[in-house]
């Protein structure tokens, strides 16, 4: 953590050169913090930096104006559960680094239990999915592996879409177990086994000591480097992600909470959390979720229903929306379908950006349009939460990202298909 | 209502076919010749019953026809099962039922030219997984209709966004993947009671990755060479097949008393293709691909009828639309695979714009259930650089354009006069995320009703289970 914060200040530095000043101004703002929205506003930056929201007509001298009137402001969208920058084509090719999968051979195990395991050595801010994400709005995101072999599946990053070298805001910024109907044979194939291998490997890295090196003594089942990595989980210094559909699964992770207050439990999925969304709330656990899903893909998913989000939230539990990778862009229309049935427009929102940053800490940082933070910002056609709306400009950190990726491109060399040349000479 | 015209016809012609078999060649041949073999080329009839419905008009609605036409404030009139007029000012009996749509849309019911609904149906278990024979990579003889399972909660996920017919596919891992069916979605006891009555056959081919990863540690094709021999032998022996078949026709024609071929189901299909029976949707997603598939099709003379995910169809649209080959796209699923990693948002309306034949399919069980968000995404995209598509064109990828694809618009896919009463009322403009089927319609029956939870279809897996006649 203090390495991250040392590599901020010197980012600050080196932007606080170049004294940029840009103001946002004429539409309607939605700050999703204290200030609520804005009509006609203006939100202003200053060295990569939101430095105000204000009305429009209130907007100093020396700013570079982008008019935004007639248009939506919102903060850049946070994918929640995405494994950006650690995958470029999943099936049969490309880069993957979103799933860790090793062979018998395995000599000296670093890990057994999968939490030592760190995606944040795996990221690529080139990745083709990082632009394509982010001329739709999506300027940070949890990053994660999506599959394994183990019980929890590694430590996740936050990262922000901006491409560059920094792309990394925060590692180790969560742990994720998977308890829901996937249990491996690993674990039994039964919740018999997995939670008590679970409560088992959390207690005893409780039990730990805080500094577990070579030479210290150490009788645990899981790895010394696991149990460091659950170290922190069980301080409550990282959230551990737990994704469970069924409601009875969903009350193990409340019991987990209530056994150990101080950690920071999140659930994932929760098909059937709208049965338990009291219980949720009172345990001040919040959900992410995809509000689609409203097929019984399973037996632990029976009460699966387009109503789930509005339902929770409605019990006062906080969602967050946006469970992809390729397509995390599509978290917009995914929120604005948990609107149409039943969550109200202002949580829709919320659920793309300042919830996620909340469950990762960085609430600080991002998620919101508040004096300081980083000037993540998206200008939106119209409601953005509307299929028909885009992106029309994205700022990152300050900066002005471009409206192009590799996809326009192609659409662009191909617009006029009688071309007089092979294709491969048109230069979009 | 209790039988409609379609089932009639249909009747009427297995009488004939019946007759055909009993009797054939019986008067003026010699009294050698056994009876004429006719192949039954439909052994599984549809039992599809339309759900009663009574005289409805639904007025002061903005209408898409389907075929392009938008009336603003219009009325949609219809009776027994059919459309009897659609326009601005219609005569209308007086003991029709009145649906005032005072700010609400209708439109053709969405038809799905790619679905997996009941052959992958949800809970997705092993034991339910139906959907792809993957044991050789010709497997033409089989077809999904043996393997729906009506009782898949997804169809009535699926009616409740507004999906009033479907095709259903075998999936992809084979070179063929055998015979699909078209369903009404009103799901019974049986397939057969959802069977769209007169629907041809397709058949599921798929290009690729999905058949050289499934048979390439299998014996083959490991390679697209290998994909492309195994079509062109197959169809080279479809072709054997078929002049033995016309051989023995016409020997029997002929006063001969020729011996019956042995029927082989496999070739029977690709006969059924070759004869223009069977309609050709081909999994393809790449340009190149698709161009040689083109190229098969000239060379052994049938016809595709469209190109299913067709990512890339937007660098060969106009070869596309010379060819009369539909595309059945996604609005922006991309990169999964190397072959969906050309993707572009703009390809369903650069293809529209090229004049070829553009189908927004879901191949999901999610998806199928807000096609229209689909096309109202690739519509808004197409706008943006400048494709000026009206909504009322862009309809013709959700109902006009599949229905023909699929064979069935004759019967259905617009609202015009005559044809199956296919209609969804929309809480709004159905570009919109929040808009909703608020009332669908399915050959004049109200199948789901979003007002009256009491009316919603429950499947009998979600009778007695957690969550059951909830909102879905």
């Amino acid at each position: 953590m203090k390495k991250w914060i040392i590599a901020l200040s010197a980012m600050m530095a080196c932007a606080t050169a170049s004294a940029q000043q840009i103001a946002i101004v004429g539409g309607t703002v939605h700050t999703m913090g204290p200030m609520g929205s804005v009509e006609n506003g203006a939100v202003l930056i200053r060295d990569g930096s939101i430095q105000s929201v204000v009305n429009a007509d209130a907007v100093p001298e020396g700013y570079e104006v982008i008019d935004a009137a007639g248009k939506v402001v919102t903060p850049g969208l946070f994918g929640a559960s995405t494994s950006l920058g650690l995958v470029e084509v999943g099936m049969s090719a490309g880069t993957v680094d979103s799933s860790v999968v090793f062979g018998e051979t395995q000599t000296a195990p670093v890990s057994n239990v999968g939490a030592a395991l760190d995606v944040q050595y795996g990221i690529n801010p080139d990745s083709t999915l990082i632009p394509v994400s982010r001329v739709e709005g999506v300027t940070s995101a949890a990053t994660g592996i999506g599959r394994g072999e183990y019980l929890f599946s590694g430590q996740g990053a936050v990262i922000t879409l901006s491409g560059g070298a920094d792309s990394v805001l925060k590692p180790k910024a969560f742990m994720h177990v998977d308890v829901s109907n996937n249990i491996s044979e690993r674990h039994g194939g039964s919740r018999a086994a997995l939670w008590v291998m679970l409560n088992e490997v959390l207690g005893e890295a409780k039990a730990a000591p805080a500094r577990l090196g070579p030479t210290s003594e150490w009788h645990g089942i899981t790895t010394r480097a696991d149990a460091a990595a659950l170290k922190a989980v069980v301080a409550g210094n990282m959230p551990l992600l737990v994704t469970a559909d069924r409601a009875s699964d969903i009350r193990l992770v409340i019991d987990l909470k209530k056994r150990n207050p101080q950690m920071n439990v999140v659930l994932v999925n929760a098909v059937e959390g709208w049965r338990v969304a009291n219980e949720l709330a009172a345990a001040n656990i919040p959900v992410i979720l995809d509000p689609e899903n409203n097929l019984p893909g399973s037996f632990d998913q029976l009460g699966a229903t387009l109503a789930n989000a509005g339902r929770l939230h409605k019990a006062g539990v906080a969602v967050s929306i946006g469970m992809d990778t390729h397509n995390i862009r599509l978290a917009t229309q995914h929120a604005g379908n948990a609107v149409a049935n039943g969550l109200p427009w202002e949580a829709g929102l919320a659920a793309v950006t300042i919830n996620p940053a909340r469950i990762y800490g960085v609430a600080d940082q991002v998620g919101s349009l508040e004096s300081g933070k980083r000037a993540d910002i998206v200008v939106w056609s119209g409601d953005p939460l509307e299929v028909t709306s885009h992106a029309e400009h994205v700022f990152i950190n300050g900066e002005h990202m471009g409206t192009e990726s590799r996809q326009h491109k192609l659409r662009d060399r191909y617009k006029n298909l009688a071309s007089d040349v092979p294709m491969t000479h048109v230069r979009p | 209502m209790k039988t409609s015209t379609p089932t009639k016809a249909l009747a009427l012609s297995l009488v004939s076919i019946a007759l055909l078999a009993g009797c054939g060649g019986g008067e003026e041949t010699s009294k050698t010749q056994k009876p004429k073999f006719e192949i039954d080329k439909d052994p599984y009839p549809s039992t599809y019953q339309p759900v009663p419905g009574e005289p409805t008009v639904i007025t002061n609605v903005t209408i898409l026809d389907g075929i392009g036409g938008q009336i603003d404030n219009g009325s949609v009139y219809f009776e027994n099962g059919k459309i009897v007029a659609v326009g601005a000012d219609i005569d209308v009996p007086d003991n029709a039922t009145v649906v005032d749509g005072q700010g609400k849309w209708v439109t053709p019911g969405i038809i799905d030219t790619h679905s997996h609904l009941g052959v992958y149906p949800s809970p997705s278990t092993r034991s339910h997984s139906d959907g792809n024979e993957a044991t050789k990579p010709v497997t033409a003889e089989v077809s999904a209709e043996h393997a729906v399972w009506p009782h898949d909660p997804g169809f009535q996920r699926a009616l409740a966004g507004g999906i009033t017919a479907m095709q259903i596919l075998p999936g992809s891992a084979n070179l063929f993947g055998g015979r699909s069916v078209t369903l009404k979605n009103v799901p019974d006891r049986t397939m057969q009671d959802m069977k769209f009555p007169g629907a041809p056959y397709g058949i599921k081919m798929a290009c690729g990755e999905n058949p050289k990863r499934v048979y390439g540690g299998k014996g083959g094709p490991s390679t697209r060479m290998g994909n492309v021999a195994g079509y062109r032998q197959a169809w080279s022996d479809a072709q054997d097949y078929k002049r033995k078949w016309e051989q023995y026709y016409a020997d029997y024609e002929a006063g001969k008393d020729p011996k019956v071929p042995k029927r082989d189901l496999k070739l029977e299909t690709l006969m059924g293709v070759l004869d223009g029976e069977i309609i050709v949707h081909m999994h393809c997603y790449r340009a190149d691909e698709m161009t040689v598939m083109m190229d098969v099709m000239k060379e052994f003379d049938y016809q595709i009828g469209s190109f299913h995910h067709a990512i890339e169809s937007y660098k060969i649209a106009d070869k596309l639309a010379e060819n009369n080959v539909c595309s059945s796209m996604w609005a922006d699923w991309w990169g999964f695979k190397m072959e969906a990693y050309d993707s572009i948002k703009e390809n369903i309306p650069m293809v529209h714009n090229a004049g070829a034949c553009a189908v927004v399919h879901s191949d999901s069980d999610l998806g199928i259930q807000r096609l229209n968000q689909e096309a109202a995404k690739a519509w808004a995209d197409g706008k943006r650089v400048g494709i000026d598509i009206s909504q009322a064109d862009a309809w013709q990828w959700l109902s006009a354009n599949p229905a023909k694809s699929l064979g069935v618009f004759e019967q259905t896919g617009s609202l015009e006069s005559g044809k199956h009463a296919d209609i969804v009322l929309w809480s709004g403009n159905p570009f919109s995320t929040y808009t909703q089927a608020e009332r669908v319609y399915i050959d004049g029956g109200l199948v789901y009703d979003r007002a009256n939870p009491e009316s919603w279809p429950v499947s009998d897996f979600e009778l007695g289970q957690v969550g059951e006649g909830d909102a879905k």
